[in-house]
C-alpha cells in the first residue's frame, strides 16, 4: 500500500509539473507582454510594470522564481483587479464552486447509480427504455444548451426559480441539475452495463444456488461488483464538474471559481491565469490520487504495491 | 416388460435395418449458413432500428452541411439590410414591398439574426464546421493514436514502459484545462506563422480556432485509442499467425500494417466514431467560451453561444442551433453504439 | 403412483429455451430416478442438456428458458410447480450446486468466510460466533490449512483447487440431501482433479448424501459413480449401472464414447477414435435419433424414427434400433426354429 501511494504520488507530482510547464511555456507564447492591449500606456510604463513583476528576467528564471514562491504558498498577485492576489481570489471563489460541484457530484452519483440499476432491472422494459432516452440524451445535449433551456423555461417563462447567483437554496436548482445531468446520465450508462454484466457472472448464480432471496443478491452480490466502473470514473468526473463549472458558472453569474478563470483568461491576466490553472490541475490530479487509493477499499483484487 | 412389446408391431421391416447411405445421413445435418465476421456484423447493424436511424440522421446532416449550401439562394455571411431579427417565416418591410411588386423572395424558414443573416443558411454553415471539426479531429486521433498504440504494444518491454507511462502523464493532465490555454495562447503564434509562411495559407484558411483544435486534439485526445491499439496488439501479437509472418521475414512494419492494424480495425472504426461526438462536444463547449471559429464562420456551437445573450426575447435563434447540435451528437453517439454492438463478439452468445 | 421411495424422480421432462431464433428443446423427454445416498453420473457433450435438466431442480434455468412439461419430484417437492419462494429455501439447504469454474464462481469482492457464512445466514439459526465456528469445521473438513487466517481472505487469494474446496465447503454447509456437481473439476489441473474427486467421494461417505456428477468425461465418473446416464441432443440414450455402462455398452453413443477415453492399463497401443461430427441443431431436433448423422452403424430406420427403450436389466435401458434389431432377429430366429 505504502509502496504504491508513493509511486502514485510521484507520478501526480508529475504530471503537476508538466502541467506547470505547459501553462508557463504558453503564457510566454504571446507576444508582447499583458499590458500590450492596453494601447495608450505609455513604453517606459510598460517596461516599469514588466520589471515590477520580473516580466524582464529569462523565461526560465521568471519560471522558477514563479514556482519557488508557489512552493511558498504565494500565488502571485493579479495584474488587471488591482490589489488583489491570486491566492486572495482563489480562495474567495473557490469554496463557492466546490459548493456547488460537490452537491451536483452527490447527485449526479446518487441518481446515476439507482438510474442505472431501475434500468438494468427492467431490461427491455418501459422504465428501461424511459431511462435510456433521458441519458443518451444527457451525454448528448451541451451543458451551455441544457442550462439556457432551463433558464428560459424555469427562470424566464415560469419566473419558478431565480435565475442569478447563489443567495437562496432554490437558486441551487438549476446550476446543479445542468452540472450533474451529464455525469447522471453517465453513470447511469455505466450503471446499467456494469449490472447487467454483474447479474450474469458464475457468482450470481452461485449466490442463487445458496438460496439467496431477489433483494440481496442485487444489493450486495451485485451492486457492489456494478459500481466498480462508477468509481473509475468518480475520477474524470471531478474534471468535468471543474471545466463544466465554466458554463454554469458564467451562465447563472455566479461568483465562484469557473467563472474567474475565463474572466482572466479574456483579460489575459497571466499570473492568475497560470495560479488557477495549476491550482485547478492539483485539486483534479490530486482527487484522481484519492479516487484510485480508494479503489482498493471495494475491490480487493487491486492490490497495491 | 413395457418396453418388451412386440416389435413386430410398429410395422417394421427388414429394409429398415439396412445400413443408411452417407447422404442420408449428411441430408439431416442442418447446415447453418456460415457467415464472415463483417457480413454477420454488417447483418446486424442493419437490423439495428436505433444505429440506422442515426445513421440517416447524419446522412441528412452531411448533405444538409455539404450539399444543400450550393443551391441555397443566400450565403452565410451574407447581411441583408432591414431584415435584422426576423422571425422564422417573417418578411421584412423591404421584401414585402418587393413581394408586392411581383418578385420572389425566398424566404427565412428559420429567421434572421441581428445582422440580418438567414438562419438556415447560417445553420447549415455551422453544421459543415461542426462536422468537419469533429470527422477531422477524429481522424487525426485515429492517426496518432493508432501509430502510437501499435509501436507501443508490438514492440513491448521498455519501449511500452516508458510511451505507456508517457501516456499516463498525458492522460491525468485535465483536457479542457489544457485546451482552454492552448486556444487562448496559440492564436497569436499561428498567425505570426500563417502571415510569415504565406505556403501555409490552406491551413489558415481553416481559421486559426480551428487550427489550434486540431491541434490540441492531437495533443491529448488520442491517449484512450493509443492505449486501446495497444491492448489489442498485445493480445494479437501472440497470436501464431504473426509467428507465421515472422517465420516467412516479413518485416516488423509489415506485420504491423499487414497483419496486426487489419485484425484490429473494428474497435478502430468504433473507437473513432466515438470520437467524432466528443469533438464536437468540446468545439461547442469552447465556442461557448468564445474560444471557437470566428465570426462570420459559425459552428452549431458558436451560433447557439451567440443566441444565448438574447435568448429571452429571440428563442428562435437558439432553439434551431440547440436541436441541431444534440441531434448530431446523438446520432453518432447511437451510431457508434450500434457499431460497437455490431462487433461485440459478447452480444453474439447471448441472442 | 409413485411412492416416496426416490430422492429424486424426474419424469419426461421437457425443457425449452424460447430464443428469436425458436425454441431450442434443451432437455427434451428425460426421465430418472436418484435414490438416497447414491451417485448418479450424467455424461455427454456439451449442448446435451445434462446441466439444463439438472438445473431445473433448483429453479436456476433462467429466461428464456423454461419447464414446458413433465414432473420433477425432489425430497417431497413439485419441483415444476414451486414458487420462487419456496425454491430459496430449497436451494442450498436441501439441494446444493457445484459449479464448472470456481475462478469465477466466488464473488471477487467478498470474504471466503463472509461468503461460507452467508450459507448458514441463510439456511440456520446460528449466530455469529457459531456460524465462525461451523465455517473453521467446513474449511477444515475439505481440507483449507489456517481455516481462521483463510476465512479473512478473498477468492482472488485463492488456487483453482483451493477456491473448489471453498465451493464444497459452502455446497456443504446445510448437508443437502443432494449434491448437484456440474463439471467440478474439468477447469483443474489433473493432479488436482484427483484430488477434488477424492475429497467429494470422501465426504459423500462422511455425510451420506446422493451426489449427482455432471460431466463430459467418461473416465471421471468410473471410479465414483454407482450409475450413469448419458445424454445426447436432450435426450437420455442409455443408463446402468456403471459397469454396465462400461463393459456392456448398448448404444452406439456410449460406445463411441468408450472408445474416445485413454485407458491406462491397456497394453496394447489402440488408437483412440474420435467421434466424428457435430451435435444435431436443437432447434430442428430430426425425427429420428439425434445420433444418427454421426453413427457408424446407422441404419435407414434411424433416420426416420426415434428408438424406443429396451430394458436389458433390471438396472439398464437403451433407446438404439440395433437393439432392436438384434431382438427382431433372436425372435426371427426363434420363429424359424419352429
Amino acid at each position: 500500500m505504502g509502496a504504491y501511494a508513493i509511486k502514485r504520488i510521484g507520478y501526480a507530482l508529475l504530471t503537476i509539473f508538466f502541467i506547470s510547464i505547459i501553462t508557463f511555456t504558453l503564457m510566454n507564447l504571446i507576444p508582447g507582454g499583458p499590458f500590450l492591449s492596453e494601447k495608450n500606456i505609455p513604453p517606459e510604463t510598460v517596461k516599469a510594470l514588466n520589471v515590477k513583476y520580473g516580466l524582464d528576467k529569462p523565461l526560465p528564471q521568471q519560471y522558477l522564481n514563479y514556482m519557488g514562491k508557489l512552493i511558498t504558498g504565494d500565488l502571485g498577485d493579479s495584474l488587471k483587479q488591482k490589489g488583489r492576489s491570486a491566492d486572495d481570489i482563489i480562495f474567495t471563489a473557490f469554496p463557492i464552486s466546490a459548493k456547488l460541484g460537490g452537491i451536483s457530484i452527490l447527485v449526479a452519483v446518487i441518481l446515476g447509480v439507482f438510474m442505472g440499476s431501475v434500468s438494468a432491472l427492467n431490461r427491455g422494459r418501459f422504465w428501461d427504455r424511459l431511462l435510456m432516452v433521458v441519458s443518451t440524451l444527457g451525454i448528448a445535449v451541451p451543458s451551455f444548451v441544457m442550462a439556457a433551456f432551463l433558464m428560459l423555461v424555469f427562470g424566464v417563462k415560469l419566473r419558478w426559480l431565480p435565475t442569478m447567483g447563489l443567495h437562496s437554496v432554490t437558486a441551487f436548482i438549476m446550476p446543479c441539475a445542468t452540472l450533474a445531468f451529464y455525469p447522471m446520465s453517465y453513470i447511469t450508462r455505466l450503471m446499467r452495463s456494469g449490472m447487467l454484466d454483474a447479474l450474469d457472472q458464475d457468482y450470481i448464480r452461485t449466490a442463487k444456488s445458496k438460496g439467496v432471496g431477489k433483494s440481496l443478491l442485487l444489493f450486495k452480490h451485485a451492486l457492489r461488483n456494478a459500481v466498480l466502473p462508477v468509481i473509475t470514473y468518480l475520477g474524470p468526473m471531478i474534471a468535468y464538474t471543474v471545466t463544466g463549472s465554466f458554463v454554469v458558472e458564467t451562465v447563472f453569474n455566479i461568483p465562484g471559481l469557473g467563472r474567474e478563470f475565463i474572466q482572466c483568461i479574456t483579460a489575459r491576466d497571466y499570473p492568475l491565469v497560470m495560479s488557477t490553472t495549476i491550482f485547478l490541475a492539483v485539486l483534479i490530479v490530486l482527487m484522481n490520487l484519492v479516487v484510485d487509493l480508494s479503489y482498493k477499499l471495494i475491490d480487493p483484487r487491486i492490490t497495491l504495491q | 416388460m413395457e418396453a418388451f412389446k412386440n416389435p413386430f408391431s410398429l410395422h417394421l421391416n427388414a429394409e429398415d435395418f439396412l445400413p443408411a447411405a452417407d447422404e442420408e445421413k449428411q441430408q439431416l445435418i442442418i447446415m447453418r449458413e456460415s457467415t464472415t465476421f463483417w457480413k454477420d456484423a454488417w447483418r446486424r447493424l442493419t437490423h439495428n432500428k436505433v444505429a440506422m436511424a442515426a445513421f440517416v440522421v447524419i446522412i441528412i446532416a452531411i448533405l444538409f452541411a455539404f450539399v444543400a449550401p450550393s443551391f441555397y439562394p443566400y450565403a452565410y455571411d451574407q447581411q441583408i439590410r432591414g431584415s435584422e431579427f426576423l422571425h422564422p417565416m417573417q418578411y421584412s418591410a423591404k421584401e414585402l414591398k418587393a413581394i408586392s411588386a411581383g418578385q420572389s423572395v425566398f424566404p427565412h424558414f428559420l429567421g434572421t439574426d441581428m445582422h440580418g443573416r438567414d438562419m438556415v443558411i447560417r445553420l447549415m454553415m455551422g453544421t459543415k464546421i461542426s462536422l468537419l471539426v469533429g470527422i477531422i479531429a477524429s481522424m487525426l486521433v485515429l492517426l496518432i493514436g493508432t501509430v502510437y498504440g501499435a509501436i507501443s504494444g508490438f514492440f513491448g518491454g521498455v519501449v511500452d514502459l516508458v510511451m505507456m507511462r508517457i501516456v499516463d502523464v498525458i492522460y491525468s493532465i485535465p483536457d479542457m484545462l489544457t485546451i482552454i490555454l492552448l486556444q487562448v495562447t496559440l492564436k497569436a503564434p499561428l498567425t505570426n506563422l500563417f502571415d510569415a509562411h504565406p505556403s501555409l495559407g490552406w491551413l489558415q484558411a481553416m481559421g486559426v480556432p480551428m487550427v489550434s483544435i486540431f491541434l490540441t486534439f492531437s495533443l491529448l485526445y488520442w491517449t484512450n485509442m493509443a492505449r486501446i491499439i495497444r491492448g489489442q496488439i498485445m493480445a494479437l501479437k501472440e497470436q501464431e499467425f504473426v509467428t507465421a509472418a515472422h517465420a516467412l521475414g516479413a518485416s516488423n512494419s509489415r506485420i504491423i500494417i499487414k497483419h496486426l492494424i487489419p485484425n484490429c480495425i473494428s474497435v478502430l472504426i468504433v473507437t473513432a466514431t466515438l470520437e467524432i461526438p466528443r469533438a464536437i462536444f468540446t468545439e461547442a463547449f469552447l465556442s461557448f467560451l468564445g474560444l471557437g471559429v470566428m465570426n462570420p464562420m459559425a459552428s452549431l456551437g458558436s451560433l447557439a453561444s451567440d443566441a444565448i445573450g438574447g435568448m429571452e426575447s429571440y428563442t428562435y435563434l437558439l432553439v434551431a442551433p440547440a436541436v441541431a447540435i444534440s441531434l448530431v451528437i446523438l446520432s453518432f453517439n447511437l451510431f457508434g453504439d450500434g457499431l460497437r454492438d455490431a462487433f461485440d463478439p459478447k452480444l453474439k452468445e447471448n441472442k | 403412483m409413485m411412492k416416496q421411495e426416490h430422492l429424486l424422480d424426474i419424469n419426461d421432462l421437457k425443457v425449452s429455451f424460447f430464443t428469436p431464433a425458436g425454441e431450442v428443446k434443451a432437455v427434451n423427454g428425460v426421465t430418472y430416478t436418484m435414490d438416497y445416498g447414491e451417485v448418479l453420473g450424467i455424461v455427454g457433450e456439451s449442448g446435451s442438456g445434462k446441466s439444463v435438466s439438472a438445473y431445473t431442480l433448483t429453479g436456476l434455468v433462467d429466461r428464456p428458458g423454461r419447464i414446458v412439461g413433465g414432473s420433477v419430484n425432489f425430497n417431497g417437492h413439485q419441483i415444476e410447480k414451486l414458487p420462487e419462494k419456496e425454491f430459496r429455501k430449497i436451494r442450498g439447504k436441501e439441494v446444493s450446486l457445484i459449479f464448472q469454474d470456481p475462478m469465477t464462481s466466488l464473488n471477487p469482492v467478498f470474504t471466503i468466510g463472509n461468503q461460507l457464512e452467508e450459507m448458514l445466514r441463510l439456511h440456520t439459526s446460528k449466530n455469529r460466533a457459531q456460524r465462525r465456528q461451523r465455517a473453521i469445521e467446513l474449511l477444515n473438513l475439505v481440507g483449507v490449512n489456517e481455516p481462521e487466517k483463510r476465512l479473512k481472505q478473498y477468492p482472488h487469494e485463492f488456487s483453482g483447487g483451493m477456491r473448489q474446496r471453498v465451493m464444497i465447503a459452502m455446497a456443504l454447509a446445510c448437508e443437502p440431501k443432494l449434491l448437484i456437481a456440474d463439471e467440478p473439476t474439468t477447469a483443474l489441473d489433473v493432479t488436482i482433479q484427483a484430488q477434488i474427486m477424492e475429497l467429494m467421494v470422501d465426504l459423500k461417505k462422511k455425510i451420506g448424501m446422493s451426489v449427482m456428477l455432471i460431466t463430459h468425461d467418461l473416465g471421471v465418473v468410473s471410479d465414483v459413480c454407482d450409475r450413469i446416464a448419458v445424454m445426447y441432443a436432450g435426450k437420455i440414450v442409455e443408463i446402468g449401472t456403471t459397469d454396465e455402462i462400461f463393459y456392456e455398452p448398448k448404444h452406439c453413443y456410449t460406445n463411441g464414447l468408450l472408445r474416445s477415453i485413454p485407458k491406462i492399463n491397456e497394453t496394447t497401443h489402440e488408437r483412440l477414435i474420435p467421434i466424428e461430427g457435430t451435435p444435431v441443431d436443437l432447434l430442428n431436433p430430426p425425427a429420428g435419433c439425434p445420433f444418427a448423422p454421426r453413427c457408424e452403424s446407422c441404419m435407414k430406420i434411424c433416420l426416420r424414427q426415434m428408438p424406443e427403450f429396451i430394458q436389458h436389466s433390471e438396472t439398464h435401458k437403451s433407446a438404439c434400433w440395433l437393439n432392436q434389431k438384434a431382438l427382431l432377429e433372436k425372435q426371427e430366429g426363434a420363429n424359424g426354429d419352429e
